[in-house]
């Protein structure tokens, strides 16, 4: 246990230090979440209506907060992936150390990301007009469902690579599993609009529980536009099981893979 | 502990095809073992199995008095690998590199970091310890990587084609460094293409070919098996090959072989100076002025060729292609 943290620790330094010599890197990361706010809050909002009469702005927010987070998917495959291709996998499979710390690295490493993104985010969306409308806690509950569901997302990202072994790959496959995810949820559209197979696909989305809590802690759920399947109705304990039940069968199943994992040749 | 690596009837399978068929190797306390043979023919399958990095299908292998079915970890504390390409990080400066290995190891921050000052001293690297890996030249990087596999103090260090891609002083350079390592009583499981490096480096050098072994010996035993000198003329055009051939013929009781589109004629080489002095004299006589006169030491290409009939560059290079090449290369064993 120890060990885990310990080997965990150095290997996260190892990744910030790699921030910190390529900050182009982190540039190239931060860019995107940054245009989504203000493509989708700037832009799209001040053409669309939100039912209920709430700000596009306070609508959307948890909406681009999901989508990073599912970003996190392909940034995890792409680390790992390099580092099976430099072949530092290998030298850390033959050393006496945890078998967890290096995807404990990795994972942690891009959660770290993903605070950063939402630190810039919000300022960003605090001068569009987003509003946070419950207390302190609240919002800080919003962003911890966010990250869980983040870090599950990393983990099934490590898994994807190691399978996959190909940046090509899982720069494709991760665009087919990450679009209908967020796009078939509440992230960016309203529920009550959609044909009913597709509203029953959507509600029972792990994304749309989340994105509805999220909705909730910051005070910006609008009424009446959530749905009526069990997911919606408690979304705050549904993301919460529904990220650790994800954690729980990825995490085995990436620790597995990675100890198999041999360098593509 | 008198043998560092033994493996009894290892075997791996791919689907359907048997990658390593049953394979028995020792390598005894503080001995190289040069392990030889051409792409595809299962050596970095070997080393990464005895590495623990991949699993095999059967067989029973002791790694430094261990069962690698059992006791991977205690294994892992004994081992070292260099791989084909330098597995360090190109970010990290050298220093680095090696602290995270230390700490990894459970060395402690203090302990980690003189170890990688000794490290960096050891290979030569201090000057450079604090620059990105990414700036090193591709020797310095060998170097770095060698040094990472060697945190540890491993008793048994795999080196996977640790020279491939180097120029000769950066080979010639790592060798040393090997050596070093073998004098402080370190075991070596070293792949290799090429021939003069199991030549240079190995006590012993068994040869793989297909998935299986198929010659095993000293360097010098494996090349008297093929053979001691040969003298080989080249000429100017095919229209003198004939007359070389009854030359050179002359002097020996075996027919020599001809390789036309090389304009080479060769023979193995008996008999000494007068055999030599009856050639040129009949070489002289015929008014043939050959392009190279000259006498090789039958080196391991000749014995890997004699083995499988296959040279170990790359498929599609035929014998004399390969020789040709070797004559300007300085590392070959053109005379």
């Amino acid at each position: 246990m120890t060990e885990t943290i310990t080997n965990s620790c150095a290997l996260i330094g190892r990744h910030i230090r790699h921030l910190t010599r390529t900050p182009e890197q982190l540039l190239s990361i931060t860019l995107m979440p940054v245009v989504f706010v203000l493509v989708f809050g700037y832009l799209f909002g001040s053409a669309m209506k939100v039912p209920g009469g709430q700000s596009y702005q306070d609508y959307i927010m948890a909406g681009i907060f999901v989508q990073v987070v599912l970003g996190n998917m392909t940034l995890s495959s792409l680390g790992v992936i390099s580092d099976l291709d430099n072949g530092l996998m290998d030298r850390f499979r033959s050393l006496p150390m945890s078998r967890s710390a290096v995807l404990i690295g990795r994972t942690t490493h891009d959660l770290i990301l993903t605070v950063w993104c939402f630190v810039l985010m919000s300022g960003i969306g605090y001068l569009i007009g987003w509003r946070v409308h419950e207390g302190v806690w609240s919002m800080l509950g919003g962003f911890g469902l966010m990250l869980l569901l983040g870090f599950a997302t990393s983990w099934a990202g490590a898994l994807l690579g190691l399978t996959l072994r190909s940046a090509e790959a899982v720069n494709a496959l991760g665009a087919v599993i990450v679009m209908p995810l967020s796009f078939l949820s509440n992230a960016f559209i309203p529920l009550d609009g959609l044909p009913g197979w597709m509203q029953a696909i959507a509600e029972w989305n792990p994304v749309s529980p989340v994105v509805l809590a999220c909705r909730k802690l910051f005070g910006n759920a609008t009424p009446d536009t959530a749905g009526h399947a069990f997911p919606m109705e408690h979304p705050i304990p549904m993301a919460v099981i529904l990220s650790l039940a994800m954690l729980a069968i990825v995490v085995p199943l990436t620790i597995r893979a990675y100890e198999r994992a041999a360098t593509k040749k | 502990m008198e043998t560092a690596i033994s493996a009894e009837g290892l075997r791996k399978r791919y689907a359907e095809h048997d990658v390593l068929a049953g394979i028995d190797l020792t390598v005894a306390t503080g001995e190289v073992l040069g392990l030889l043979g051409p792409n595809g023919a299962g050596k970095t399958t070997i080393v990464r199995i005895l590495a623990t990095l991949l699993p095999f299908d059967s067989g029973k292998v002791t790694i430094a008095g261990f069962d690698l079915s059992k006791d991977k970890r205690e294994i892992r504390r004994r081992i070292g690998l260099t791989g084909q390409y330098a597995a360090v990080d190109a970010i990290l400066t050298g220093r680095e590199n090696l602290r995270l290995i230390g700490v990894l190891l459970g060395l402690g921050r203090r302990k980690a970091h003189i170890r990688a000052d000794e490290l960096l001293e050891q290979f030569d690297l201090t000057a450079a310890a604090d620059r990105p890996a990414k700036s090193y030249s591709g020797g310095m990087r060998r170097r770095l990587d060698l040094a990472a596999s060697l945190v540890t103090t491993p008793t048994v260090l795999f080196l996977d084609e640790p020279t491939t891609g180097l120029d000769v002083t950066s080979r010639m350079l790592l060798w040393r460094m090997v050596r070093e390592q073998v004098a402080n009583g370190v075991s070596v499981l070293l792949t290799t293409q090429y021939l003069e490096e199991a030549d240079q480096l190995a006590d012993r050098i068994v040869v793989l070919d297909k998935g299986g072994l198929i010659a095993e010996g000293t360097p010098e035993e494996l090349k008297r098996k093929v053979g001691g000198e040969r003298l080989e003329v080249s000429v100017a055009t095919e229209a003198e090959l004939p007359a070389v051939v009854r030359a050179v013929g002359s002097a020996s009781a075996e027919a020599p072989s001809v390789d036309e589109k090389a304009k080479l004629v060769s023979i193995p080489l008996v008999g000494g100076m007068n055999t030599l002095a009856s050639i040129t004299a009949e070489l002289k006589a015929a008014a043939v002025e050959p392009v190279d006169f000259a006498i090789r030491r039958s080196s391991m290409d000749d014995v890997f060729l004699a083995l499988t009939g296959q040279t170990v560059s790359a498929e599609g290079d035929t014998a004399a292609d390969r020789r040709t090449a070797e004559r300007q290369t300085p590392q070959g064993e053109a005379a």
